[in-house]
């Protein structure tokens, strides 16, 4: 398909997508259950401890806050749930399956998504493509199904095409997988766009858009992936006090779509601001976990963020 | 030469092929398919002049035009595992023998495997596994071989697997020419089977005098292989090659499995080059083991990235003129690997992502390169 003829096909996409038709969410769980559990996991690189039995879990519905000194682990810990790592000690379980081990792709179709601290885009994909990797994590049509169109479908009556012949061969025929996942892809994309609010720069290459953009973008693209879980590793690092109020806006509504949230972040204000509890790490250890005024008010607390003066904005 | 590529860029071709209506796009496109089904006759002056059978020396027109269809769906091929998947394959002669010799050892009377089955099964002398039938087991062939060659080696990255399937392509060759029980050694296997086809003036209709119906043969299956590779390209297929090349651990996070798709693109790069083999062994109906030279490997995989790798109409100008040029200019045949060789290097200085390359890997290659140029400036 031609990039001239996408473009026309998205104006109209986006004329028509309303706020109320987004992302609908599966969760199957209770609110309040526990979705993760990392279980006394410590992680060692060579002498590097860098997790050290840590102990939490992240609860359905909630916003969790990670929060520590730099080099703490957390990023690592990120790396141990998504999989890129496997825990020297201990274990990982999401909806009480153990899933340390399990390859990174795997873990993401249980359930886990994540961003990257240091942005991770696919830099010569638009934007709009960057979120259809994402989208395609769902999308079942196989290498066979693409080349041949074999799997059909019978589509709903909203989705056959308008056109009398078209129309007709549709119905008796089907529609391929193929086809529909692509296009209900593409709409979705341009949804989580519109959702985060980079929706005017679809069509930018990655490496195109402005830093926070690309930011949002991780975010959209995670969000694709249609997590329970969705973690995110430090989102709102160079952004000033505005931006950082929008984004703490933009987790929430996260939530409020039926995702559980668990956040890294530095900046004390914003994390007690938007966070329902929060795990504090330090050397690899867990020194702290409880609600935002727990946390604030604990010694240990307080004297780590101390000891780091940089980063107690 | 720079200059002129940057001239045709300047006429932004590839802007108003996407611009103009799809009646135009449609009737462009069936213009360009009628002129090449037409050309083994053409004949008017001065476009005559393209044809390499203007001297007595020269070879046979058609026959050229079929290997250049032929050369150019190996092309297409190799472009899905060295463009879309950026898996580096040094051995893709080895899938292009396969094809061949599939349809040697099966269909042909004079191959030892028809004969042991002949007496075996006590069959009549000019029985052999029908041509038909040939084609799916070329096919499976080589697609078996694709996965049995990529399921240990794709989890190697970069140069560790240019070496592995390098050494790929030599042990097909070899083995072909030591099995004399099966493949018959040096010596090879004439008599391999043809399509089938009405008889006209008391000859098979695809025979060894009238090359412009292999052509046509090869120019519809090409046809065909074209529009399925754009399929795959424009599918989720395509973006998680394209994600794996670009990030391949953040692809794994977001859900892409990349072993799949990269075991996938050797498959299907492998089909292709058994394809390929197939109708060049059915037209030469003659395959011997030194037709799969090592080196013709790197001319397979230097039509790609001369032509650009990424684009599918970069590795099919790649496939033509490395075809082309070699034999309209026969005259200086001494001078070709020199002329190979220079034209190499040219491109690689000049233009090294390529004569037409896709849009994203001229940029990926940019990247590299201030990368490279970054990294040598820190030392
Ligand atoms: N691949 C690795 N090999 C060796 N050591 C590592 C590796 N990854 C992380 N570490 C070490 O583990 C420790 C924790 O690092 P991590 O990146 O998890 O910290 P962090 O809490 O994310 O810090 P920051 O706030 O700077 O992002 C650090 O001491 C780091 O040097
Ligand atoms: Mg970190």
């Amino acid at each position: 398909m031609s990039e001239q003829r996408m473009t026309q096909d998205m104006a109209e996409e986006l004329k028509d997508t309303s706020d109320h038709d987004l992302i609908e969410m599966h969760t199957s769980g209770e609110v309040g259950e526990t979705l993760l559990e990392v279980d006394h996991v410590t992680l060692r690189f060579g002498g590097v401890v860098a997790l050290n039995d840590v102990n939490f879990e992240i609860r359905r519905g909630e916003i969790l806050g990670l929060i520590g000194p730099n080099g703490a682990g957390k990023t690592t810990c990120f790396n141990a749930m998504t999989g890129v790592y496997t825990p020297t000690e201990g274990k990982i379980r999401f909806k009480g399956k153990e899933i340390a081990g399990t390859k990174p792709h795997k873990i993401n179709h249980l359930g886990i998504a994540r961003t990257f601290q240091n942005i991770r885009l696919f830099p010569e994909m638009s934007a709009l493509e960057n979120v259809m990797v994402g989208c395609d994590a769902r999308h079942k049509s196989s290498v066979v199904g693409v080349l041949f169109r074999t799997y059909r479908v019978r589509p709903a009556e909203d989705e056959l095409p308008e056109s009398g012949i078209r129309r007709s061969l549709a119905k008796v025929f089907g529609v391929s997988r193929h086809t529909l996942e692509e296009r209900a892809g593409r709409r979705r994309s341009m949804e989580l766009l519109r959702f985060v609010g980079i929706a005017d720069r679809a069509h930018e290459l990655a490496r195109n858009l402005p830093y926070g953009y690309q930011r949002r973008l991780e975010i959209a693209r995670a969000l694709a992936t249609e997590p329970e879980l969705i973690c995110l590793d430090e989102p709102a690092a160079g952004f000033n006090p505005a931006e950082k109020e929008d984004l703490m806006g933009l987790i929430r509504r996260i939530r409020d779509l039926g995702h559980t949230v668990l956040v890294i972040e530095h900046d004390m204000k914003l994390v007690l601001g938007v966070t329902d509890r929060i795990v504090v790490l330090e050397f690899g250890s867990k020194i702290a976990e409880g609600t935002p005024d727990e946390v604030a008010r604990n010694p240990k607390v307080i004297a780590a963020y101390l000891g780091e003066p940089d980063d107690a904005a | 030469m720079s200059q002129i590529l940057d001239a045709v860029r300047g006429l932004a071709l590839g802007e108003r092929w996407n611009h103009a209506p799809k009646v135009v796009r449609w009737a462009v496109m069936l213009l360009v398919i009628a002129f090449a089904f037409y050309l083994p006759y053409l004949n008017i002056l001065p476009f005559a002049y393209i044809r390499t059978d203007l001297t007595a020396s020269g070879s046979d027109w058609a026959s050229v035009l079929f290997l250049i269809v032929v050369y150019m769906i190996v092309a297409v091929g190799l472009n899905v595992v060295i463009g879309l998947a950026g898996l580096l394959d040094l051995g893709y002669v080895g899938f292009y023998a396969l094809g061949a010799y599939s349809v040697a050892i099966f269909g042909s009377t004079n191959s030892p495997v028809v004969q042991a089955l002949q007496s075996r099964f006590g069959l009549s002398e000019d029985w052999a596994v029908p041509f038909a039938v040939c084609i799916p087991i070329a096919i499976l062939v080589s697609l078996v071989a694709g996965v049995i060659l990529g399921a240990p080696t794709l989890r190697l990255r970069g140069d560790y697997l240019a070496i592995v399937t390098l050494g790929f392509g030599e042990i097909i060759r070899i083995t072909f020419r030591n099995l004399d029980g099966i493949s018959n050694g040096a010596a090879g296997i004439t008599g391999v089977p043809v399509p089938p086809g009405p008889e006209t003036d008391g000859r098979a209709f695809f025979n060894t005098i009238d090359a412009e119906r292999w052509y046509w043969l090869a120019l519809a299956i090409l046809i065909l292989l074209i529009f399925l590779a754009r399929r795959l390209e424009h599918s989720r297929v395509g973006r998680a090659w394209l994600a794996i090349r670009e990030d391949e651990d953040a692809a794994a996070v977001m859900g892409v499995a990349g072993f799949k798709f990269k075991l996938w693109a050797f498959a299907i790069g492998a089909t292709l080059g058994g394809l390929a083999g197939l109708l060049f062994g059915s037209k030469q109906q003659y395959v011997e083991p030194n037709a799969f030279m090592v080196n013709l490997s790197f001319l397979f995989v230097a039509m790609v990235v001369i032509g650009g790798s990424g684009n599918i109409f970069g590795a099919l100008l790649g496939a033509f003129l490395l075809t082309y040029l070699p034999e309209r200019f026969r005259e200086f045949v001494d001078w070709r690997p020199f002329a190979f060789g220079v034209a190499l290097v040219a491109v690689m200085i000049l233009r090294p992502q390529g004569l037409v390359p896709s849009r994203r890997r001229a940029r990926e290659f940019e990247d590299r390169r201030h990368e490279a140029e970054e990294a040598a400036a820190d030392v």
